[in-house]
């Protein structure tokens, strides 16, 4: 478990991280979003002791990372999947993470084989990898001390289609085995997917942080319901009458509501549904909405 | 609360986990310390200069039928190699800032001046390693020069000795210390080099124009309080130089240096 209480970092008079709090819980993956220098990578470096916080504190399992004996065992970290030696190779790479922590070789070429780096590509000079085989490579290093706890500054920048599928899977299957995972990412589509938990990060501040149907339930302008009954025109009505806002979308109906209201009121009626889901970009729009500065003008 | 309760998952159990031991972060250290083509040919290189030195030495005294000393073997390439294993003691320090690497380092080992200590001891033992290897070079040299010349003089004094071992590891250290300091190859590399040639003239000059710096220079030329260790032993003036000066180029540039290190943002 992590936690983070009223952590707040300052560079002069900038505030990059202010007075943040969450918690990670074990076995649930948190998604850690923001756009482009909301304060993430901040904030997972103070968690690690790389960056010191100016107020507040992150404990790691109870303890202060400081205090955590050998923490490559404990917890898996990956900041930034380039700052490892140019002229190592992936192999040395890993094998010098392994030999710190006092694993076995062997440990090596299972991570290897996890993040399917071929051992012609373990022998290749990390400045002749790939963007998505450093962030394997990276992952692997993460990895390596089979720790209980994942921090990860975007694990699936640069990853091909496959690769970030393989990480999704990979991840939940750790969280469900009861690891803490805590992932940070800008795009809202990739950590929909994997995360249990999202925390949205909009200048240096927490702006809601839940899971993802909470979140939705707390938008402004949320529950806008893209609705299709066989028959249409009887369902507008019935719809209209309870005074929702209904307008024709495609071939069915767009309505300002949940999609709740439109099952109880298509039930109710005795209409058949062939289609009923929430507005797509609905959470889109809400990271949007939370993460601007102009917030309505920029929805408008 | 049972006794039984079993562990919610929500704290970390630390109590079975052994700390890094300080011999397992040499020994990554040392690792580290070949494992790149840069890092590998500095210490090639270091070993091919002593040969090549030790060799020329030989040649040189063989043609012109001169005579020499074991001891003069080790002295010529003492003197190369303290060109170089200033340069070896920079490059531990910055090769991981440079490559960004202590993001991982200090991540696996938040402690840092045990990381710091771990470099520092590779750099000792690499200093001893290249005084071996210029000690059994020579050793073969002056076979080779008896041999030829029918007689080999086996003088080798153990004040030289011991002053030659001394000299090359704060040498090194000398480099260290400027590295942990500036964390910068080129920067530290450069003053290390106005330390050791331009300063001593400035000293130099300075005490011939001024009486009171005179009686100052000995105090801050760590070089010259360094080279008392030939005429073993010291007395006690020749013995407070060293320290004193010793303090001023290697502690205290190591102790601000680490406690930069300490406080530096690691990016
Ligand atoms: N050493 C520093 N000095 C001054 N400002 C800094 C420093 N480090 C970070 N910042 C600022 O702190 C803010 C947060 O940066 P951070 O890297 O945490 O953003 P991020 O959320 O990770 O963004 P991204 O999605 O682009 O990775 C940025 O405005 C950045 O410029
Ligand atoms: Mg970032």
């Amino acid at each position: 478990m992590i936690t983070v209480e009223g952590l707040t970092r300052k560079y002069g008079t900038f505030t990059a991280v202010d007075d943040v709090s969450f918690v990670c819980q074990p076995g649930r993956v948190t998604g850690f979003l923001g756009p482009n220098g909301a304060g993430k990578t901040t904030t997972m470096r103070i968690m690690v002791g790389l960056t010191a916080p100016t107020a507040g504190r992150v404990t790691i399992g109870g303890h202060l990372y400081q205090d955590i004996p050998n923490p490559g065992r404990h917890v898996g970290v990956l900041l930034d999947a380039s700052a490892q030696h140019a002229g190592r190779t992936g192999r040395e790479i890993l094998e010098l993470g392994a030999r710190t922590m006092g694993l076995d070789g062997s440990r090596v070429d299972e991570m290897l084989e996890l993040v399917s780096l071929t051992p012609g590509e373990a022998k290749r000079r990390l400045r002749n990898y790939s963007l998505g085989m450093k962030q394997r490579l990276g992952i692997a290093h993460a990895l390596l001390g089979d720790p209980s706890v994942l921090i990860l500054d975007e694990p699936a920048n640069g990853l091909d289609p496959a690769g970030i599928r393989w990480m999704r899977g990979l991840l939940k299957g750790y969280a469900e085995r009861g690891g803490t995972v805590l992932l940070s990412s800008h795009l809202l589509n990739e950590v929909e997917l994997i995360a249990d938990e999202m925390i949205l990060i909009g200048h240096g501040k927490i702006v809601a942080q839940g899971d993802k149907k909470s979140l939705l339930a707390g938008a402004k302008g949320s529950g806008t319901t893209f609705v299709t009954a066989l028959d249409n025109q009887v369902l507008a009505e019935a719809l209209q009458a309870k005074g929702f806002v209904v307008a024709g979308a495609g071939d069915g109906l767009r309505v300002e509501t949940e999609p709740v209201e439109v099952g109880r009121t298509a039930a109710e009626k005795a209409i058949v549904l062939t289609d009923l889901r929430a507005a797509d970009g609905g959470l889109e729009d809400l990271f949007l909405e939370l993460t601007s500065d102009t917030q309505r003008e920029g929805m408008a | 609360m049972s006794a039984t309760t079993p562990a919610l998952g929500h704290a970390l159990d630390i109590s079975t986990t052994r700390p890094t031991p300080f011999s397992r972060l040499v020994r990554v250290e040392l690792r580290k310390s070949y494992d790149t083509r840069a890092s590998f040919w500095l210490l090639m290189v270091i070993g091919l200069i002593v040969l090549a030195t030790e060799v020329i030495v030989l040649i040189v005294t063989t043609v012109n039928d001169e005579s020499i000393q074991f001891g003069d073997f080790i002295g010529a390439a003492a003197f190369m190699t303290s060109f170089l294993l200033p340069v070896l003691g920079i490059m531990l320090v910055t090769s991981e800032w440079g490559q960004r690497t202590a993001m991982v380092t200090f991540a696996l080992e938040p402690r840092r001046p045990r990381v710091i200590a771990a470099k520092a001891v590779v750099g000792v033992l690499l200093t001893l390693a290249t005084v071996v290897v210029a000690i059994v070079l020579g050793l073969v040299c002056n076979l080779v020069y008896g041999a030829i010349q029918g007689d080999a003089d086996w003088t080798f004094g153990w004040a030289g000795f011991f002053a030659f071992i001394v000299n090359q590891t704060f040498a090194m250290l000398g480099g260290f210390a400027l590295a942990a300091l500036l964390l910068n190859t080129a920067g530290a590399i450069v003053v290390f080099f106005i330390y050791k040639w331009v300063l001593p003239i400035l000293i130099g000059i300075g005490a011939a124009l001024m009486a009171w710096f005179d009686k100052l220079a000995p105090w801050i030329d760590f070089l010259s309080a360094q080279n008392e260790l030939y005429d073993w032993p010291l007395t006690g003036d020749q013995w407070a130089h060293l320290v004193v000066s010793g303090f001023i180029w290697l502690v205290i540039p190591i102790v601000i240096g680490v406690w930069r290190i300490l406080r530096a943002e690691v990016k």
